[in-house]
């Protein structure tokens, strides 16, 4: 049996990654995860210049997940090229660094910037909703998402993936407008736009009033898009959204998604991703997949 | 690598010490290592709430491979409340311990004041039991006459306590403690509500005492150190971030007073 997955040419040894900014640069989960034995490491979001994100309180729980506004705390691209990826070549797995920016200059920067490092691939995130300027701005609507595309895309060595977010009417718009941009990949889904009130004090849980819900509560939403998405376009899809078990993983790969993500549930438990790759494996023994890529969107 | 993992404690026994407190005993293997001012993640069995609880660890028994945690129950059907209708035998998933504790060497030789309030007071108690220092002054804040771990307390250290109704002690807070009894001190530890660690950042800056170390408190998510739910302000940059942004779970909770904007 094999779990190597192929992904805009860039050969993974199994379909499991995670979610940016569930996982950092993967030095806090050193201690309860074998990088080694993941599919590829997706970074926190980084920008050309740190930024200091948004005021606390950034975290809420919901039912069956929960809500974030932390606004991309990041620590610039210098010192992120310094210490962040140093320290994940020690390990055997590929990385992937998520971009984000203010501006299409502030992508296009930090792309050039990155084509000159040893990273795998690039994941463009046009779809924070947690910052006012960039992120979602150009998440939502189809030419500009096109737009920033074709602009990170002169200036990038390795596959770009573009990360979409789910609030919009149609993901499967979307998922072309990036493609005919020059997309080697995509990534679905950001996390939902929601907002929590403190009904005995009256006041917004979330210092920056609304956050992204993620978790286990969206998942059905993130498999729709995933499907969707795949019967858009041709570039590979690498599907997340609540994915907590290898069930939900596999969920995601039969929807369409050739790869997948992991994210909240990296926070429920450190060491989920290792039960995923085990539980994909197990799955392919019990049912008779020789390769990963045979069960990709065969639930039409 | 890999040396971490998310375990299942079985709970040992638990007792309800005050109104809405609860008293939690845990076999952990986390006890091991645990130092006083860390704290442990612990989730429910309720797969709808998905992150961790954050409790600090009240009290270390390293021989038999426990943790006394001391926590409040926020409400119906919460997390902490889920926790509180647990009995021995009962199994919890948890990781840790998590975070820094109180530095312990800083206290040698030196007059402390170890300070709690509200549900700060539980990681107090540990601190208490291994501090080793001159003159050890504990200094805890309640509501009212529940107060709850008092015994604990008196058997190590001098016991100073304020109520807010009066009903025993200093009435008013821990500061106001401090000045009816006229204490002095070289060093400061504190576990509490922000506006109470406030006024003892202020206090320290007026009195000159440098080393004063207190405990904050933030909604988390992860609780090592990779979501960056829970940061606090800093004077300066960071190391990780790069940022005025330390991560409370990870480079905390405690932190040098004059080093947080708060």
């Amino acid at each position: 049996m094999d779990m190597c997955v192929n992904i805009a040419g860039v050969e993974w040894k199994n379909p499991v990654t995670v979610a940016s900014g569930t996982f950092g640069s993967g030095a806090e989960f050193e201690a309860f995860v074998d990088l080694n034995r993941l599919g590829a490491v997706t970074t926190k979001g980084v920008a050309n210049v740190p930024w200091e994100g948004n005021p606390t309180p950034r975290v809420a729980e919901v039912a069956s997940g929960m809500m974030n506004a932390v606004g991309l705390q990041n620590p610039g691209i210098d010192l992120f090229c310094k210490r962040d990826i140093p320290f994940l070549r020690k390990y055997d797995t590929k990385i992937i660094v998520n971009v984000c920016g203010r501006s299409k200059e502030d992508y296009c920067e930090v792309v050039e910037r990155l084509s000159e490092e040893d990273v795998d691939m690039l994941e463009i995130n046009i779809s924070c909703p947690n910052v006012k300027e960039g992120g979602i701005a150009f998440g939502q609507n189809p030419a500009a998402a096109q737009e920033i595309t074709k602009a990170v895309k002169r200036y990038a060595k390795q596959p770009v993936i573009m990360k979409l977010s789910p609030n919009v009417t149609d993901i499967a718009e979307m998922a072309r407008a990036v493609e005919a941009g020059g997309a080697d990949a995509i990534s679905l889904i950001n996390t939902l736009t929601g907002m929590k009130i403190d009904i005995n004090r009256r006041q917004f849980v979330l210092a920056n009033k609304t956050g992204g819900v993620s978790g286990p509560a969206i998942h059905p939403i993130a498999v729709r898009m995933v499907y969707q998405a795949a019967h858009a376009v041709k570039v590979p899809i690498i599907g997340m959204g609540g994915i907590a078990n290898a069930a939900d993983a596999i969920e995601m790969i039969l929807a369409g998604a050739s790869a997948v993500s992991v994210g909240t549930a990296n926070f429920h438990n450190p060491a989920v991703t290792m039960e995923i790759v085990d539980g994909i494996w197990a799955y392919m023994q019990k049912y008779g997949f020789e390769h990963v890529s045979d069960m990709v969107g065969i639930v039409k | 690598m890999a040396e971490k993992k998310r375990e299942l404690a079985v709970v040992v026994s638990q007792e309800r010490l005050a109104e809405g407190i609860f008293s939690m005993w845990l076999q952990t293997e986390a006890a091991r290592s645990a130092l006083p001012g860390q704290f442990i993640s612990m989730y429910t069995n309720d797969s709808s709430k998905l992150l961790p609880r954050p409790i600090s660890i009240c009290e270390i028994d390293r021989e038999n491979m426990r943790l006394r945690v001391v926590y409040r129950v926020t409400g119906e059907n919460t997390g902490t409340e889920q926790f509180s209708r647990m009995k021995a035998g009962d199994t919890l998933p948890m990781i840790g311990p998590l975070g820094n504790g109180f530095p312990l060497e800083a206290g040698k030789g030196k007059r402390a004041f170890l300070m709690g309030g509200g549900i700060g007071v539980p990681p107090i108690l540990e601190l208490a039991k291994e501090l080793e220092c001159e003159a050890k002054q504990i200094v805890v804040g309640y509501r009212d006459a529940q107060t709850f771990l008092r015994e604990e307390f008196e058997q190590n250290g001098r016991l100073y306590i304020s109520t807010e109704d009066g009903s025993v002690g200093t009435s008013g807070n821990v500061m106001d403690a401090i000045r009816e009894n006229a204490l002095e001190a070289d060093i400061i530890y504190a576990c509490g509500p922000m506006p109470m660690l406030r006024a003892i950042k202020q206090y320290a800056m007026e009195h000159g005492i440098e080393a004063c170390y207190i405990s904050l408190e933030e909604r988390m998510a992860c609780g090592i150190g990779a979501c960056l739910g829970c940061v606090c302000k800093t004077k300066k940059k960071d190391h990780h971030s790069n940022v005025n942004n330390a991560r409370i779970c990870k480079d905390g909770p405690v932190f040098l007073a004059s080093e947080v904007e708060i």
